[in-house]
């Protein structure tokens, strides 16, 4: 899935996380600002990799900030992100989901 | 060595500081020689000065220990007065010793220590900016963490030699009668600065309020104080404490407070003339709002209640539940201006409240305290000063001295967010999992299981679920995930004393 423009997805509120994607040439760069970072930032990143990879994204800038979020989280605000970053909001691949 | 709890502690510096590790939370009955301070002789005539240059110029020599009192909290505007001048002086190697430190003294404190001015440091706790300086290296001896109760045990002993305290009042008289309770900047009691006004040196006053002498009811007498200064501020009445206390909505902490009413209520303890102490945050608030009702439904009255006295603990008082409030710090306003009307309402100090080396303490007395955790581990221990990322953000206080309690409750939620409150160790043991005796949590209890008493009463409460405190500490982490362990250097940057003056555990460096 080819990243078209840049969109966001999620809050800052606690225990959400927000998630802005962008183009990029090519592979999937994340910078992470997390309060848990330290502890969770190696499982955020995982979590959001594997959702890229999964919905066919294999170049991308991800910005992601997160206030706690847990994985299922994580990863529903990756797919809204990439869905709107690739505009395909009105034909979702619900397969992957 | 290792402390009783299983926290390997660095032999060199133990034996540097000639510090014992933590083994046990029995005091006994040991024999206790207290010290006492060096009298300055005066009429009193000529106390009052208006610099606080000449008291600093007169008084703090390099090498000294200092003092300051945290009754005003973020409200605070004598300590970075009092520490600008004593930097500007270029006085060096100064050990801090204050009740706490808060967030407004920070960059004051950063700052004295970079310039050598501070070079050491004891205190209940530290949070904000300087937690991070210090768990990052900043401060080349590690700090030494004690509770409010240690800190009048080692003030007593002679471990903290006190040279000079700084003690802001919002009123006082020429000669040095002083309180809490009248003036612009009100906090109520002055339970844990009476204690550096007994046992300091000299002790200076700083007071934006001199009234006529002599001043009563005097908290601080005239018999121990050398200087008072005259200040424009002594502080900022809003930032004080929390205005009017507000209930919690939160529905999590709502459910937390009426489980542990549930426990308290089902408790042997709960009987006419029982005792309790809560804390200040919103669980805790809101438990004394349930168990008002209980006590009207069971027609229980308390015989005292103690610690940090909030509105709602004053209000009780009022209403004839509590006989009597014993007060070593108020939260909030209404608690302030409730002890100066109140006569039920009595100010002690912070070795009668919670000292172990005494002819008694308060928390010895006391029957049921809730106290909450930043960390609880599968041995009850409690951590209140690191948090998740392992950065010193928290104080002592009077934990480890409430938490000998005869019902000794932590009230945490399972998870905060993505942080598992209940984990398999915690990061730092503040007080040890033999003085706890109930963990509440939303999902469930789990009872310390030393204490069969509790299981038997506790084990068959409708909406109580009673867990193994593992079976807790493994649905939170089914939640949150298992958490990459943090990483420290072997550099120490703070000791935890235990309330005895043994050491329980250590704070590292962290590393990042």
């Amino acid at each position: 899935m080819e990243i078209k423009k840049t969109a966001i997805a999620g809050t800052l509120e606690s225990s959400d996380i927000q998630l802005m994607i962008s183009q990029a040439d090519s592979g999937i760069t994340i910078d992470l600002q997390s309060d848990v970072k330290k502890v969770f930032g190696d499982q955020i990143e995982a979590v959001i990799t594997t959702t890229l990879k999964a919905m066919g994204v294999t170049a991308a800038k991800v910005k992601a900030v997160d206030k706690g979020a847990l994985d299922c989280v994580i990863k529903a605000r990756t797919i809204a992100a990439v869905q709107r970053a690739a505009e395909t909001t009105d034909t979702p691949a619900w397969e992957v989901l | 060595m290792k402390s009783k709890v299983n926290r390997e502690l660095p032999d060199e510096l133990m034996n540097q500081l000639n510090y014992k590790p933590f083994e046990t939370t029995e005091i006994g009955h040991p024999e206790i020689q207290r010290v006492a301070p060096k009298v300055h002789v005066s009429t009193g005539d000529d106390k009052v000065v208006d610099s606080i240059k000449q008291v600093v110029v007169d008084t703090v020599k390099d090498g000294m220990t200092i003092s300051f009192h945290h009754h005003f909290r973020n409200g605070d505007f004598v300590f970075n007065q009092v520490m600008r001048v004593i930097i500007d002086a270029g006085i060096k190697n100064l050990t801090l010793a204050p009740s706490s430190l808060t967030g407004v003294m920070n960059d004051m404190v950063i700052e004295a220590i970079k310039a050598g001015t501070i070079t050491n440091i004891t205190s209940s706790g530290m949070r904000g900016s300087l937690g991070d300086f210090v768990s990052h290296g900043g401060l080349k001896n590690p700090v030494i963490f004690r509770s409010h109760g240690n800190r009048a045990r080692a003030i007593e002993h002679g471990d903290i030699k006190i040279d000079v305290a700084f003690l802001g009042v919002p009123s006082a008289d020429r000669l040095g009668n002083a309180n809490g309770m009248e003036g612009n900047a009100v906090f109520g009691s002055l339970g844990y600065a009476l204690m550096d006004a007994q046992y300091a040196d000299q002790v200076v006053l700083l007071t934006d309020n001199i009234v006529d002498y002599p001043n009563t009811p005097a908290s601080i007498k005239q018999t121990q104080v050398d200087y008072v200064v005259k200040v424009d501020k002594v502080g900022d009445p809003d930032k004080i404490g929390s205005g009017a206390t507000r209930f919690t909505k939160d529905p999590k902490e709502l459910k937390i407070a009426s489980m542990v009413n549930d426990v308290i209520t089902h408790s042997p303890y709960f009987k006419d003339g029982f005792s309790f102490q809560t804390g200040s945050g919103g669980a805790a608030l809101a438990v004394t709002r349930y168990l008002r009702q209980s006590m009207i439904d069971n027609q229980i009255k308390a015989s005292f209640a103690l610690g940090g006295i909030t509105k709602p603990t004053t209000d009780l008082l009022n209403e004839g539940l509590v006989k009597k409030v014993m007060d070593v710090q108020d939260f909030d306003k209404g608690a302030a201006d409730s002890m100066h009307t109140n006569g039920n309402q009595q100010e002690i100090d912070a070795s009668w409240y919670a000292d172990p080396d005494n002819k008694g303490a308060m928390v010895d007395q006391l029957d049921v305290v809730i106290l909450s955790a930043l960390e609880i581990d599968t041995k009850f221990n409690v951590n209140v000063m690191t948090g998740s990322d392992g950065v010193i953000r928290g104080a002592i206080g009077g934990h480890q001295d409430a938490a000998t309690g005869k019902l000794t409750i932590i009230s945490a939620p399972l998870v905060r967010g993505r942080i598992a409150t209940v984990v398999p160790d915690v990061t730092t043991v503040v007080t040890p999992g033999d003085s706890v005796d109930v963990l509440v949590t939303e999902f469930g209890i789990a009872i310390n299981p030393k204490r069969t008493d509790l299981i038997a009463v506790l084990s068959n409460i409708p909406g109580l679920p009673v867990y193994k405190i593992e079976d807790l500490q493994k649905m939170a982490e089914k939640r949150v995930g298992t958490p990459k362990p943090l990483e420290f250097t072997d550099r120490t940057v703070a000791l935890i004393e235990y309330r005895d003056g043994t050491v329980i555990d250590t704070v590292k460096e962290v590393k990042d």
